[in-house]
């Protein structure tokens, strides 16, 4: 067994202090990402969440430029573009999208400037990948209470609103009837998710942070049609993903081609797809049985006329 | 500014900007910014690869951008959208930082993969380039009805027999090769702003397709001109003024729409910005599962 255990753990994974750091603050986020993530999901913002993490590249390569951590240029700009795209946004997807993806362009114009500044004034030429990459492993300890405190912000925020939040995601008519300010519930969702991106931003990237909001949740729902349960789900898959990952690039130390450790991010992000596709299976499955079923019902009721108004879309 | 090198420049960049507006006209009427996001970001690894194994960096980009485009499509049809094109982005951007990780390229390269290099453009650059712009806006312009009419109203595009299915892979493909020509002047983050900022100015002030798709090329030209014209003399970043400048195109056709439905109050006038376009394809779309939260959050 202890054997069997040190071939899967490469020797002094535990030992090591940024492994440590790394677990702890990738775990809280993986989990913030899971809870908040399950809104943006439900509520089909998934390119919000995307847009919000590209922006937060220009927070990144900001601070990079007054020399701050980057975590809060993340989530200060973040939260500020969450703002503009509620104050542009229109109701309706397609616009929506539309003018999320202009803040989105807008913001990453500033971020190619911000980070020409950096290499030129600054010489802090690993900005870059830094930024856009991440670097799990060079977080340091006093970031952490800043770390605890955003997860509770986010975390906070949802909790907070769970019930009008959850109603104005399914059907904005019967949320705004029944009295909730659908908008403000909107613009607190948004910077909960702002706040959910930038966190994983510091972990494994600010342009592949994504998919610790977009994937758990995804496949937390696909296991799942109950909110709770889903975002339970969402929060143990995102953080068995990001373990498993920083595990993985620890124990590639050695492998090849280069021999320097391949990215954490990289098995983060294969691990939340593969753990999709997995959680799509049984869902596939009871969708071809049930259709199975249902041909067999239509087949069998075949010569009863079906009443006006009755039939299934 | 216009001599030497630069002429390449403003060559590629002008088909660059035709290819975009084109393009961009049919992204912001089928509402798929995301997708249009997507694809160029997720070319970015195969940009990577390609340097990586040495091969051409156009073909990576092609095969990349021609792989992200159609497992968004195959996996789409097997879920929500926009989950699906949010999870192929990612895991193209990862397998793109894993090349990055192997190859022993320098940053300021990687930067100008991500945030584009309108200078440093070479002749022999510019044929591969011509021609698949041209294939790009001659396939737009053949496919233009039907990708209309399916795009508008699919109900009515099945009716008559065009496919939107297969319209819609069509539209990727053709996305996927405008993304490998303009990848390498713009950069992957901010293709985008190009394709979607002067269409969606465009539809606000005309509401005739061939009308508004003219104005959009005739309007990403002009800023991708200025855009490199501001670049050369600062010396900064292009990327920059194209995000900026189609950030100003999208606000002024915003404020055109705005004032003309303040000035003209009929319902149906100043519609503008791509809001508007019958068919809302997300509203049936959603998963099985979200029956069950509808009723869920009722019940509470």
């Amino acid at each position: 067994m202890g054997h069997f255990f040190s071939v899967v753990v490469e020797p002094g994974f535990f030992q090591s202090e940024p492994v440590r750091l790394a677990l702890v603050a990738g775990g809280v986020v993986a989990v913030v990402c899971g809870i908040v993530g399950s809104f943006a999901v439900i509520r089909g913002q998934s390119y919000a969440g995307h847009a919000l993490a590209d922006v937060s590249v220009t927070g990144g390569s900001a601070s990079f430029l007054i020399g701050i951590s980057p975590l809060w240029g993340f989530v200060g700009v973040g939260v500020v573009a969450a703002g503009i795209m509620d104050l542009i946004g229109i109701r309706r997807p397609r616009g929506r999208d539309l003018a999320t993806g202009i803040v989105r362009g807008a913001g990453l114009g500033l971020a190619a400037l911000f980070l020409y500044w950096d290499t030129t004034h600054s010489n802090t030429t690993g900005a870059t990948i830094t930024i856009l990459f991440g670097s799990i492993f060079t977080i340091s300890s006093s970031i952490l209470p800043v770390v605890a405190l955003l997860s509770a912000l986010g975390v906070g925020i949802v909790a907070a609103i769970y019930r009008p939040l959850l109603l104005s995601s399914v059907s904005t008519e019967l949320a705004a009837a029944r009295g909730i300010p659908v908008r403000l519930v909107g613009l607190l969702c948004l910077i909960a998710i702002s706040v959910a991106v930038s966190l994983s931003a510091m972990t494994i990237g600010a342009i592949l942070s994504t998919a610790l909001l977009i994937g758990p949740a995804a496949t937390g729902m696909r296991l799942t049609s109950k909110p709770g349960l889903a975002m339970v789900w969402a929060a143990l898959i995102g953080l068995a993903a990001t373990w498993l990952g920083i595990l993985l690039a620890w124990d590639s130390f050695y492998w090849p081609p280069a021999r320097h450790g391949w990215p954490v991010s990289f098995f983060v992000v294969a691990l939340v797809f593969i753990f999709y596709v997995l959680a799509r299976q049984p869902a596939a499955w009871k969708a071809r049985r049930a259709a199975a079923r249902s041909g067999a019902a239509r087949r069998a009721g075949v010569l009863a006329p079906v009443a006006p108004g009755t039939q299934q879309g | 500014m216009f001599s030497g090198f630069m002429a390449n420049t403003w060559a590629v960049a002008t088909i660059v900007a035709v290819v975009a507006g084109v393009v961009g006209f049919f992204i912001v009427l089928r509402g798929a910014a995301f997708v249009a996001d997507a694809v160029p970001q997720g070319a970015f690894a195969g940009a990577a690869g390609a340097s990586l194994l040495g091969i051409n960096t156009l073909v990576g980009l092609a095969v990349a951008s021609l792989a992200g485009a159609l497992s968004i499509g195959w996996l789409g049809r097997r879920g929500r959208q926009d989950v699906a094109t949010a999870l192929t982005l990612v895991v193209m951007l990862g397998l793109g930082a894993l090349f990055l990780s192997f190859s022993v390229e320098y940053a300021p390269e990687i930067e100008s993969l991500l945030f584009g290099e309108v200078l440093g453009v070479s002749a022999t650059e510019i044929t591969p380039i011509a021609v698949g712009g041209a294939l790009c806006v001659t396939a737009t312009l053949v496919l233009f009805r039907p990708l209309l009419l399916a795009s508008v109203m699919p109900e009515l595009a099945e009716v008559r027999g065009v496919s939107s299915r297969r319209m819609e892979t069509y539209f990727l493909v053709i996305v996927a090769l405008a993304t490998s020509m303009t990848l390498p002047v713009v950069g992957a983050l901010l293709i985008f702003s190009l394709m979607i900022g002067p269409p969606a100015a465009a539809r606000s002030f005309t509401d005739k397709p061939m009308q508004a798709m003219a104005l959009s090329v005739a309007l990403a030209v002009g800023t991708v001109w200025a855009a490199i014209a501001a670049s050369y003399d600062t010396n900064w970043p292009v990327g920059f003024f194209v995000g900026t400048i189609g950030a100003g195109c999208y606000g002024a056709g915003r404020g055109w729409a705005a004032w003309r439905a303040a000035r003209d109050p009929r319902p149906g006038a100043g519609r503008g910005t791509g809001e508007h376009g019958a068919g809302e394809h997300g509203a049936g779309e959603h998963g099985a599962g979200e029956h069950g939260w509808a009723a869920a959050s009722v019940r509470l």
